[in-house]
């Protein structure tokens, strides 16, 4: 510490919300609780620099159209607009690897619903980059980079956290947004309930020879479901499962090996393929705060709940957790209510408790019914992408549910 | 008087009144159909006094410069977002025992409201004049209604705003308000309301006329026992509404 001995630096400047976590959702609800009037501190362990690495490292989200309302909202669209790429049509299907894959076994077509595509593939350094820049611009925010929370106190009357360097930062409301292993929801008593899949994602970008048609394709095989999700050019988004020991052996492999081994899996539809940025591996794993508030705490993101990444529900489910945090403080705000009462806590916790519960738990029965080679679960998903093929209506409901534009709607994605 | 009070109780005094605080601001406790129902009354309250008075919510302190009267104000749920919008709020309740409750819950938010034990009656004799008085779920509790909203008239300024809700009468609002509140979900003690005193929109447009005061709107505060949330209807006033009233400048 900077100053052994001596008393704690006490600021007298109050925020209005400390957040914890700098990443995608922390800067996400700081902008927003900023057109509520409320201000921000920001704190990451990572300089500003670094999490803004402006490379492109292979890294990217399949971002829902409710997710790019909410960006939109946030005057942040515009500059991002170009360097996404609108999915219209995604493809699912069922395989086995080195056969052709049951191509339509399933076709979604955002031509079929009228708000526009189901959703964008956006590479990570773009949106990070025009979070933290718009973060920077806003004077209602400080950015506290380079610096961790060692403890925090939460009381009826406020908060107050201490960080690393002594300093302590009081504000009104703490914010969790600290990732699966949130220290925040740890230091308050908020214990987790999860399990693994014994699966672990192996993520990568790919350079390919023929376009790819703005289409996205899931293909189920047996160890586990494949993405091909477009990126701006030519260029895909890569997301494929295998058992933990397969998918460390196969991260392992030279690029060479490994591009070996990822071919056979889709075929050669989209020509040759080579590697394009870097390789990731994410252990998956299911992990749910048990409660997502606490007094004058909320959890946002992967630390109220971390989940099969399997739709790309991940940052979509944690920009709706912003979004209808935001929305919940916003309306408290203009009532002249206490927004970081229990009062309104509950309702942030009470509308978004119920959608994560049920896409952790429809994500992880869809999960386990595809990567499977059992004949009659075969037969059963077969029958299944054959009556929401053939009902319309229906079709349309995965779509938009796809498209994060079911339920309740915070103001900030409709 | 309210500096009476703080001097001459003792440290168990204080202890037992932000126990009751606690209660009162407790939003699954014993007020949770009170707390379940303010963010609608609370929607309908500062968008009425934003459009009279031309204030734009949302903006820092929209309501700087009113004065509000909040009547049967209990622990400060409707005072304390006034005082936090910027108004020099008032709340006065019959019943002794809540004011020092409210003045200590008011104290642990860091919100000056000037908390009175006394009735509107007196208070209108007394000469006091406000931009805005709420009158909240007292009028079906008062003997002579008439009375109650002549004192309520000349508690405002000229051109002053009059946000009154009530009960309506009808055999739904016996089977939801007395029946249901009060025997079935247990949210309210049995004897809270009673049924005969309940009043119609109409018959409180008339008592408002006579009292003095122009109604000007009137919407119903409906609970969906789905959703189990409360939200405002043009519409349906069956059981609980809410009125507006100007007294003419």
């Amino acid at each position: 510490m900077d100053n052994p001995g001596k008393a704690p630096i006490l600021r007298l400047m109050e925020h209005d919300l400390i957040i914890v976590g700098g990443g995608l959702n922390g800067p996400a609800l700081a902008l927003a609780a900023a057109r509520s009037g409320l201000t921000s501190c920001v704190i990451d362990a990572l300089p500003i620099a670094a999490r803004e690495a402006a490379d492109f490292d292979g890294r990217s989200y399949a971002l829902a159209q409710a997710s790019k309302r909410l960006l939109a909202g946030l005057d942040l669209w515009e500059q991002l607009a170009d360097t996404a790429q609108p999915m219209h049509q995604i493809k699912v299907s069922d395989g086995r690897v080195g056969e052709a894959s049951a191509f339509l076994g399933l076709q979604f077509d955002s031509a079929e619903i009228e708000e526009g595509p189901m959703g964008y593939m956006l590479e990570d350094r773009y949106l990070r980059r025009a979070l933290l820049r718009a973060m920077a611009d806003s004077d209602r925010i400080e950015d506290r980079a380079e610096t961790r929370v060692i403890a925090q106190d939460t009381g009826p009357k406020g908060v107050s956290i201490t960080l690393d360097t002594g300093e302590v930062i009081r504000g009104r409301l703490l914010i969790g947004a600290d990732g699966r292993q949130s220290g925040t929801a740890t230091r308050a008593g908020i214990r987790r309930t999860g399990w693994s899949y014994g699966q672990t994602a192996l993520v990568c970008a790919i350079a390919h020879e023929k376009p790819h048609d703005g289409i996205a394709h899931q293909l189920f095989l047996p160890p586990g479901p494949l993405a091909i999700l477009p990126l701006t050019g030519n260029r895909s988004s890569i997301v494929w499962s295998e058992t933990d020991s397969r998918a460390q052996a196969i991260h392992a492999l030279p690029d060479h090996d490994y591009l070996d081994i990822l071919r056979p899996r889709f075929g050669d539809f989209l020509g040759r393929i080579d590697l394009a940025g870097q390789r990731y591996t994410y252990p998956l794993n299911l992990t749910l705060a048990n409660s997502f508030t606490a007094e004058r705490l909320a959890l946002v993101g992967d630390a109220a709940h971390g989940m099969h990444p399997i739709a790309g529900q991940g940052l979509n489910a944690g920009l709706r957790d912003v979004a209808a945090l935001a929305h919940v403080i916003d309306h408290a705000v203009k009532r002249g209510e206490d927004f970081a009462s229990p009062l309104v806590l509950d309702r942030y916790a009470g509308w978004r408790r119920w959608d994560t519960a049920s896409l952790a738990a429809s994500t992880d029965l869809f999960n386990r019914l595809f990567s499977n080679d059992n004949p009659l679960l075969r037969g059963i998903r077969d029958i299944g992408m054959g009556l929401i093929n053939a009902a319309p209506a229906l079709r349309r409901g995965f779509i938009r549910e796809a498209a994060g534009l079911t339920g309740d709607l915070p103001d900030l994605m409709r | 008087m309210g500096n009476d009070m703080t001097t001459t109780v003792d440290a168990s005094e204080i202890a037992k009144f932000e126990a009751m605080a606690a209660e009162w601001w407790d939003p699954t406790g014993k007020f949770k159909p009170l707390h379940m129902m303010n963010p609608v009354r609370l929607d309908y309250i500062t968008t009425q006094i934003a459009g009279e008075f031309d204030r734009q919510l949302g903006t820092d302190q929209p309501f700087k410069g009113l004065r509000i009267l909040d009547i049967g104000c209990g622990g400060g749920l409707l005072c304390e977002p006034m005082a936090r919008l910027g108004a020099e709020i008032v709340g006065v309740d019959a019943a002794a025992r809540n004011i020092p409750v409210a003045e200590t819950h008011a104290a642990q938010s860091g919100l000056q409201i000037d908390y009175r034990h006394t009735t509107a009656e007196a208070m209108a004799a007394d000469g006091e004049q406000f931009d805005v008085v709420l009158n909240m779920e007292v009028v079906e509790h008062v003997a002579d209604p008439l009375a109650y909203l002549n004192a309520c008239r000349q508690l405002l300024k000229p051109g002053g705003l009059h946000l009154c809700s009530t009960i309506n009468r009808n055999p739904k609002s016996f089977a939801m308000a007395i029946v249901g509140a009060e025997y079935v979900m247990r949210w309210l003690p049995k004897g809270t309301h009673e049924w005969s005193k309940f009043i119609t929109p109409d018959e409180l447009y008339d008592l408002m006329r006579k009292a003095g005061l122009d109604p000007v709107d009137r919407k119903g505060y409906v609970f969906n026992p789905i959703t189990w949330k409360w939200s405002i209807s043009d519409r349906d006033l069956s059981v609980n509404y809410v009125t507006a009233a100007l007294k003419p400048a």
